[in-house]
């Protein structure tokens, strides 16, 4: 399970405060916590009311780059943002994200190549979500017919089918677990399938019982990788337990501890 | 068309536990001997490496073992000075290792003291330059007194002490603390408790390249196959990442395969089974053999022509 902190956003007051006033230190704070929580990538978002995207992305690479050293996940609809991101990454990067709209990928894949990077593609186009799995995974196909026409590897593709909000599209869920089981079917090798996590709970009552529960439904579903909040204990518990379930990892009764271990 | 050989390729392998210590280091052996580090299924060359070949320990005793005669008359000249006994396993026998099992602490069959255990393992000591295992006798709570003044009389000599389970470990692993030796963690044919048991060592500070997995082995028609799928398991989760799962095996096979009744009934009881002589040595050495192909790293034997047996198998494996 490849885990990307979500906290590095400037939606968040703390961060966006830091963004404007180049405050080092809650990007600091957030990186080193995200980390020792077990992210595997920090997603950096510089929200939308920086006032150079270009600029604060930048910035935010390199303060987070001074106090770890985990890949980063370069999260932008602004790909000159992304782009100038990507040149100071010191490992490479996965780019968050392109939908399944030509002249987007035609912007977006020959910059991941150029950077060895991987790339989460939605699975929409400039219509929209699609309502069903069906004509989300047909997004899905042709964004990996894409990566192979422009030489992005398979195996650093992740595709996301996009959860909405269960309090007012109740429906698109079970197209989404739907689509999770049969994107391993695309291709092979095959993409990776990513969730952005608490977008399932927005604006919900028990956010984070929805989140987790949904994480373990996904997780039984093939999914790989999520971007959520890592310092959530229940959350990461929740993950261990549904690996355990899955026959993922092999049970013992510390195995809460043995999986916010891991790694170290 | 030449076939494409499919290969798995794995993200983590078996750790290497080095037993026994030379002058250099602290202790009195001639060598050391390193178990582990495969980086693939058992022998699968082409796809990994096997570092260290699997060693074979002989079994002695400190009392004259109630086995099988079969199997204790090639010791017959020995089997009542455990020193003697040792020396014949590694100078004729060609033992890689002595497994010292102190049977005499038991109450039951001479109560020695933790003191004569003590001076047991130095007699052992000064017989054999291979390095050593030393278990105690099976009985939990004098074990409890024996082997921690067992451990002080082998420091420096990186011993494998043996056998720390789910309830009871605490004492053997502060012993292996603070004398520096290694322990065997056994379990009974569960990888789950295999796992915990490795984790609560560790969590008392024990490093886990000091930690050999006894996952209790079946002899052949007695689970063997149960202990070889839980050996393939480890092997598995060793090369995936699993660190708790990841250290080398140790295989009791003499003990287990000398237990079976077809290893002891006589030709006369049984006229189908054949000869015992031949019986209960093949015994061991085909629960051996199966526990080799299942990943095993050192093997507990008894009988020298199991020994030569289960050297020749393990010739044949480690062979590119």
């Amino acid at each position: 399970m490849i885990l990307i902190g979500e906290r590095i956003n400037g939606m968040f007051r703390d961060i966006g405060r830091a963004i404007k006033e180049g405050d080092k230190k809650p990007i600091h704070e957030w990186a080193e916590r995200q980390v020792k929580a077990g992210a595997d990538y920090l997603d950096l978002n510089v929200g939308p009311a920086a006032e150079d995207p270009v600029k604060a992305m930048v910035w935010l690479v390199e303060t987070t780059q001074e106090v770890v050293d985990v890949p980063l996940c370069l999260d932008s609809t602004n790909y000159d943002a992304i782009e100038a991101g990507l040149e100071h990454c010191k490992k490479p990067a996965l780019i968050n994200s392109v939908p399944a709209d030509r002249p987007k990928l035609e912007r977006v894949l020959p910059m991941a190549k150029k950077f060895g990077a991987s790339v989460i593609g939605l699975a929409m186009d400039a219509k929209g979500i699609p309502k069903n799995a069906e004509n989300r995974l047909a997004l899905a196909m042709e964004i990996v017919a894409a990566a192979t026409e422009f030489e992005v590897p398979l195996e650093d593709l992740f595709i996301d089918p996009l959860i909405l909000p269960v309090n007012v599209a109740q429906d698109h869920a079970p197209e989404v677990l739907e689509t999770l089981r049969q994107v391993p079917l695309l291709s092979n090798p095959a993409p990776k399938t990513v969730v952005g996590l608490s977008n399932v709970s927005q604006k919900c009552v028990n956010r984070s019982l929805v989140d987790r529960t949904f994480l373990a439904m996904a997780l039984a579903a093939g999914l790989d990788a999520a971007i959520l909040n890592v310092c959530d204990d229940e959350l990461i518990d929740t993950i261990a337990t549904a690996r355990i379930i899955l026959n993922k990892d092999i049970y013992c009764d510390s195995y809460l501890k043995v999986y916010k271990g891991r790694g170290a | 068309m030449a076939v494409e050989v499919i290969k798995e390729r794995y993200s983590s392998k078996v750790g290497e536990v080095v037993l026994g210590a030379t002058k250099a280091e602290g202790g009195t052996r001639s060598h050391t001997v390193t178990v582990g580090g495969d980086s693939t299924l058992p022998f699968l060359h082409f796809e990994g490496e096997v570092p260290n070949r699997p060693v074979i320990a002989m079994e002695v005793q400190d009392r004259i073992p109630d086995w099988n005669p079969v199997v204790k008359k090639p010791f017959e000249d020995v089997i009542g000075d455990v020193a003697a006994w040792a020396e014949k396993c590694v100078k004729e026998y060609g033992a890689d290792l002595i497994y010292l099992k102190l049977a005499s602490a038991d109450p039951e069959l001479g109560d020695a003291s933790p003191e004569q255990c003590a001076e047991t393992l130095k007699k052992v000591l000064e017989a054999v330059e291979v390095p050593l295992i030393v278990v105690g006798s099976g009985n939990d709570e004098k074990d409890n007194e024996v082997m921690p003044q067992v451990a002080e009389a082998g420091a420096g000599e990186n011993l494998l002490l043996g056998v720390a389970k789910q309830d009871n470990y605490k004492t053997l692993t502060a012993a292996c603390m603070v004398h520096k030796h290694s322990i065997i963690a056994q379990s009974p044919i569960d990888i789950n408790i295999a796992k915990q048991l490795n984790i609560l060592i560790n969590e008392m500070n024990l490093p886990l390249d000091r930690i050999v997995i006894d996952p209790s082995v079946g002899a052949l028609g007695y689970g063997i196959e149960y202990t070889y799928s839980i050996m393939e398991r480890m092997r598995l989760g060793a090369l995936t990442g699993d660190t708790m799962l990841s250290m080398p095996i140790i295989c009791t096979v003499g003990h287990e395969a000398g237990r079976a009744k077809e290893a002891n009934a006589g030709a006369d009881e049984f006229p189908g089974w054949g000869d015992l002589a031949e019986r209960a040595v093949m015994w061991e050495a085909m629960t051996a053999a199966g526990f080799v192909q299942a990943g095993g790293h050192i093997f507990v034997l008894r009988h020298p022509r199991s020994v030569e047996l289960t050297r020749r198998a393990i010739d044949q494996l480690m062979k590119k």
